[in-house]
């Protein structure tokens, strides 16, 4: 014989009007954005120092420590007395980036950081290469 | 005047033919959206305010589908079945009191004395759609989705005609006119509550629940769609329709909906009458508009369950549909109808 709950027919039919009426759940992307928690990994960005000079020194230690080898750093003499290189060229393709962070905890100066930007916009693979100049001016 | 009468008779006729089609898209976006509100999405919101334009674009969408008939189909019987899906139901408004009368005219668009009885012919007559619908598309699963279809409307059919008859028994009429009015002397003596003898209330109580278990059945809703269905079916009886045929089908089902929606409400829920809202006494312009919104708000409310219950319910196997029509709800609405007899009798042989 079958078992004919009525009542529990009625307790699912409250439960979804719970959800009907409750918070949902899809994010709106085009109007409303998504804000990452404090801490999230996304783009790089190189920091400057007081006087607005780059901090990295080129020392290759991010790129040595990187999993996925995607920093390329060509280095080239200092301009200033304080350091011999600075870095000519700094690219990080983020096409092969996994975000781990690594880069960050190697660097000697507190050069390289990942902020918490989570929407990245690129037509061609060639613009997620980003070069030192995008990575300075973040 | 004559002339004069059919003028509005006229009137009522082509807003009912009006309500029937226009009602269906906005079913389609309520159902939808309620769909989406109950699994924690928004739901199709992008065309027009709110999302309110969607069936615009799904229609012109299916106007501009290709046209597809399978080779060694039957291209007349694929042709004529889905309009036999979405004409019985529509023929089935004429009937249904809409309001109170405005001066004399009645808001029905059909004055028939047998209307509860000629909307039950109508109705089944939808069935032969969908089987047809299966046979000449020369496929075996829409050929088994239109079985089942059949097999399921025949079961619950029975119920369904059982539990109208449990509100034709309170009424002592099947005239819808006559049936609304009864039901106009307070709330309690809408059929839902015993139709004024409080001793009925079981029997009303239980014939809604009845009455409402059978239209899910009779309209293929979850949790009874067992004619369509992609695990089994492929689709079902209308896998090989495309186009505007497919959405006849599909529109079809929710006039269907609507249709049945306004039955419970006409049997069941006192029609258009609502203690302090309508006055059957009043003739006058604004209580017959009122009377018609107050229609209109309880069949959207039986509407609403059916989808609410569409989102809440798994669906059922086949030998269970079975089972719950033939060994669970037609005793339960014999022994309704035996019950309301014998009450009746207790109650001097007026139910
Ligand atoms: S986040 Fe990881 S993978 Fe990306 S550049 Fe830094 S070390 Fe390499
Ligand atoms: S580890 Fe820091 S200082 Fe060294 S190359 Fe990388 S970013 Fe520059």
């Amino acid at each position: 014989m079958t078992n004919y709950n009525i009542g529990s027919l009625f307790k699912g039919m409250f439960r979804t009007f719970q959800h009907l009426v409750g918070k949902k759940a899809t994010l709106e992307y085009p109007e409303e954005k998504y804000i990452p928690r404090k801490g999230y990994r996304g783009e790089h960005r190189l920091k400057k120092d007081e006087q607005g000079r780059m901090k990295c020194v080129a020392c290759f230690m991010c790129a040595t420590a990187c999993p996925a080898e995607c920093i390329r750093i060509v280095a080239g003499p200092s301009p200033w007395p304080d350091r011999d290189k600075i870095p000519v060229s700094f690219e990080i393709d983020l096409l092969k980036c996994i975000y781990c962070g690594m880069c960050e905890e190697a660097c000697p100066c507190d050069a390289i950081e990942l902020t918490p930007t989570f929407t990245q916009i690129a037509t061609t693979r060639e613009e997620k290469i980003y070069d030192l100049q995008k990575l300075m001016n973040r | 005047m004559v002339t004069k009468d059919v003028l509005y008779k006229l009137v009522v006729f082509l807003a009912t033919v009006g309500i029937a089609v226009g009602l269906v898209p906005i079913m389609t976006i309520v159902e939808r959206r309620v769909a989406a509100f109950i699994q924690n999405r928004w739901g199709p919101n992008r065309v027009g305010p709110w999302g309110l334009l969607q069936p615009v674009a799904d229609g012109i969408k299916a106007f501009f589908k290709e046209e597809f008939v399978p080779a060694r189909a039957d291209r007349l019987l694929h042709f004529i079945a889905p309009m036999l899906v979405f004409v019985p139901p529509a023929i089935g408004f004429a009937v249904i009191p809409w309001g109170n009368q405005i001066g004399s005219v009645k808001l029905q668009a059909v004055n028939l004395n047998i209307g509860v009885l000629f909307m039950m012919s109508v109705l089944s007559i939808a069935v032969y759609g969908l089987a047809i619908g299966g046979w000449a598309s020369n496929n075996k699963w829409s050929l088994l989705g239109g079985l089942r279809a059949s097999a399921q409307l025949i079961s619950y059919e029975l119920t369904l005609g059982l539990a109208i008859l449990v509100a034709i028994m309170m009424a002592e009429s099947v005239d819808p006119q006559v049936i609304v009015a009864k039901q106009t002397r307070g709330i309690l003596s809408w059929n839902v509550f015993g139709g004024g003898n409080l001793l009925a209330l079981p029997c009303g109580l239980l014939g809604i629940l009845l009455l409402y278990t059978a239209a899910l059945a009779e309209n293929n809703r979850l949790p009874f769609d067992l004619p369509e269905c992609e695990q089994e079916l492929v689709g079902g009886y209308h896998t090989e329709y495309s186009s505007m045929k497919f959405a006849m089908f599909f529109m079809g089902e929710y006039v269907a909906m609507v249709n049945m929606s306004a039955i419970v409400t006409m049997l069941y829920l006192g029609g258009w009458y609502f203690p302090g809202i309508t006055n059957p006494a009043d003739h006058s312009w604004l209580g017959g508009i009122l009377s018609v919104g107050v229609f209109m708000a309880k069949t959207f409310a039986i509407l609403f369950v059916y989808v609410w219950i569409r989102w809440t319910f798994p669906r059922f196997k086949y030998n269970q549909l079975m089972n719950l029509g033939w060994k669970g709800l037609l005793p339960l609405s014999l022994a309704n109808v035996a019950l309301l007899a014998v009450v009746g009798v207790f109650t001097g042989g007026k139910p």
